[in-house]
């Protein structure tokens, strides 16, 4: 599965990337990106752990920037 | 629109107030209202930290959150980390105007930011806002175009934008496909014809059924595609990824060894530290990479927004890496080079028939195909012959149609088939063959005997040459046309356009096998034109897939890496200009920004830049490098 989420208060660019390091990491994702342009997150990873990749997903983006919030 | 957020209005509040404090401290400090040593020293300090704490409170909050969470190597930590050792070394309005300064750069790059993202979405501004939905009871609502449903009736009012795919069901007018084409050419509609959504309508109402949901629509598809394409990395920003990831802790390592060791060895340790913790400070509010992380990608997607305002998606930041540094480019011809309308503009009959003749038999056995060449050949045939006639149809794929037409054995296609079928050629005829005329031969034989031939000829794009010519001019060292067709045919077509290269007689295999070919042979990057439908695996062999003529063919969108909404080639010189354009830019932001930090970071450890400098070199430099990247949207 194959979602998009947006972004609230993304500041910065490198934190951006160092979220989307940090997601590509989580067992189970397959694809994933965060864009700082678009303040928007792609995640894409198996049906079976989705919901579960995107609560990680989340924690990983409070850790780096703790002011981003995902719409969920 | 308002000019800041209540954010930025917010913070612009708190660095006028910490900076008006500041000044104040500064001037007070200069009129030795307060004494170098004892108790006054810790008043200064703490008059000091007001401003720095009203300017500075989130990213020192920002640090504290960072460290809990282990993520050192985060600006607001190496700001924080600065900003103490300045206070530690005595250094109190030093330490509070580096905090200043640097919240100072972030408001201008967060700003530039936020206009250049409006900038790009008015590029691509092409969704509706809003759609008129027509009850049963006839009456008009207003709806969101997302709560749009299949069937649904529309009305759309002049200079509305049409909401979703539909088919028109009252009204006929020009709708203005600008937006999606960047053509100013209005589109004519009519009863039953498909309109897409994000087009203007013009003078007049039109009434349409939906026929997708707004979600399917091709405008939605269209700004999926640009906002996505940010994601697919340019090698340029991949470099400043990878960059990023080294710069930083290379820099505070070298804080750290700037730190310690100059001291001891200097046998002095004490005296010395001070000195050499201020100017481990100095590299710390340098190490930051923001100017590139945010810039390189920034004049990116503004390269991808400004191609989509002329009407050319870019599916990838690589894709405009590529269009910079093209070598080859290899184009279909028919539909892409030439109208791809075919019309008979020559009938041969052999002795013993005539033109009408050979036309009506070729005519009755071709009806049945769906080729643009029999279709032409149909068109062209005004008194045909009735189909119940015609029985027992093959059709030889790229070769040639035969049937039974009343009692006789009809047989149209190129020599080859002919000669498959053992039709004789009299010496006479074969005069005809090979008459001196560019197009498609259609020879054409009634009982195993030759009757006439058909010349078929497509018409060459207006614009094509000078289109070609131009991207000649900006570095294409190749241009290869492929094409089905004969020697002849595309010889004849080659020289009109000016190309020096064509491959002919190819079926659809053999052009990918062409451009593998051509891809070992070439030193930049390769780029292939088609129309996107028939061509799809060779679409994706080339390193750049541009499809043409696409509006509204999901196939082509799909398949294709670049996609020209109209088939104006002239785009592709216009979209090659947008990329060497953006790569320039972003060349230029990442020698800028890279001799800058590199200058500071040397003046620094050798102490003749402070941390002022340092502060400039940080987001100083990030906000010019934004200014830069945003000359990617200025309109022309």
């Amino acid at each position: 599965m194959k979602k998009k989420f947006k972004l609230i208060d993304l500041d910065c660019a490198n934190c951006a990337a160092k979220m989307e390091d940090a997601i590509k990491k989580i067992d189970g994702v397959t694809d994933a990106s965060v864009s700082f342009m678009t303040q928007k997150m792609m995640i894409e990873a198996d049906d079976a752990v989705f919901d579960d990749v995107v609560r990680q997903a989340v924690e990983c983006i409070s850790k780096v920037e703790p002011d981003c919030q995902v719409v969920l | 629109m308002e000019r800041f957020t209540k954010k930025q209005k917010k913070e612009l509040k708190r660095i006028i107030i910490a900076f008006v404090l500041f000044v104040i401290l500064l001037v007070l400090e200069h009129m030795g209202v307060f004494p170098k040593e004892g108790p006054g020293k810790w008043l200064l300090l703490a008059l000091n930290l007001i401003p720095y704490f009203i300017v500075g409170y989130d990213v020192v909050r920002k640090c504290l959150i960072g460290i809990k969470n282990k993520q050192l190597f985060d600006e607001s930590f190496l700001m924080t980390i600065a900003t103490i050792g300045a206070f530690g070394c005595g250094e109190f309005g030093e330490a509070c105007a580096v905090m200043l300064f640097y919240q100072i750069g972030e408001f201008f790059q967060d700003y530039a930011v936020n206009k250049s993202r409006g900038s790009i979405a008015e590029l691509i501004d092409m969704a509706p806002d809003y759609a008129n939905r027509e009850t049963e009871g006839g009456e008009i609502e207003v709806i969101d175009p997302d709560d749009i449903e299949i069937g649904d009736v529309l009305v759309i009012k002049p200079g509305e934008k049409i909401p979703t795919d539909g088919v028109v069901l009252e009204g006929e007018g020009l709708v203005n496909t600008s937006a999606l084409t960047g053509e100013s050419m209005p589109r004519p509609v009519a009863v039953g014809e498909q309109v897409i959504s994000g087009c203007i309508n013009g003078e007049t109402l039109l009434k349409i059924k939906a026929e997708k949901e707004f979600d399917d629509c091709t405008v939605s598809q269209i700004l999926e595609l640009v906002e996505d394409a940010s994601s697919r990395k340019s090698v340029t920003e991949n470099f400043i990824t990878r960059f990023a990831r080294v710069y930083t802790p290379a820099v505070v390592i070298t804080a750290v060894i700037l730190a310690f060791i100059p001291p001891l060895i200097s046998g002095n340790f004490v005296a010395e530290f001070g000195k050499w913790v201020l100017r481990a400070c100095t590299f710390l509010v340098i190490s930051c990479p923001c100017a590139l992380v945010i810039s390189v990608p920034l004049a990116f997607f503004g390269g991808i927004g400004a191609a989509s305002s002329k009407g050319v998606l870019v599916k990838g930041s690589n894709y405009l890496e590529l269009l910079a540094n093209l070598d080859t480019v290899v184009s279909d011809k028919t539909g892409t080079l030439t109208e791809g309308k075919f019309k008979v503009s020559m009938i041969e009959a052999a002795s013993g028939y005539t033109t009408d003749e050979v036309i009506r038999l070729a005519a009755a056995v071709e009806a049945g195909s769906t080729h643009p060449i029999a279709r032409a050949i149909v068109e062209a045939c005004d008194n045909p012959i009735s189909q119940s006639k015609v029985k027992d149809e093959t059709t030889v794929a790229g070769k040639g149609v035969k049937a039974k037409v009343g009692k006789h054995d009809i047989a149209a296609g190129n020599y080859s088939f002919l000669e498959a079928e053992s039709v004789t050629f009299d010496d006479k005829d074969k005069s005809l063959l090979g008459a001196n005329v560019t197009g498609t031969m259609i020879y054409v034989a009634e009982d195993g005997k030759y009757i006439g031939t058909i010349v078929v000829s497509d018409v060459i794009k207006g614009g094509a040459k000078e289109a070609i010519a131009e991207m000649i001019q900006k570095g294409v060292r190749r241009f290869v046309m492929l094409t089905g067709d004969s020697s002849s045919v595309a010889s004849e077509v080659a020289s009109e356009l000016g190309i020096s290269e064509y491959r002919a007689e190819l079926l659809p295999p053999d052009k990918v096998h062409a451009v593998e070919e051509l891809l070992n042979e070439q030193s930049g990057s390769l780029a292939f034109i088609g129309d996107g439908i028939n061509d799809a695996p060779v679409l994706s062999r080339a390193d750049v897939g541009i499809a043409m003529g696409s509006l509204g063919s999901d196939a082509a969108i799909e398949a294709a890496d670049v996609v020209i909404m109209d088939d104006d080639l002239a785009k592709i010189p216009a979209v090659m200009s947008i990329a060497a354009k953006t790569l320039g830019i972003s060349r230029q932001n990442i020698v800028f920004a890279l001799f800058v930090k590199f200058a500071c970071l040397v003046l620094g450890a050798i102490g003749i830049a402070n941390m002022w400098i340092a502060v400039f070199a940080d987001v100083g430099v990030a906000v010019l490098c934004i200014l830069n990247s945003m000359r990617m949207l200025a309109k022309k």
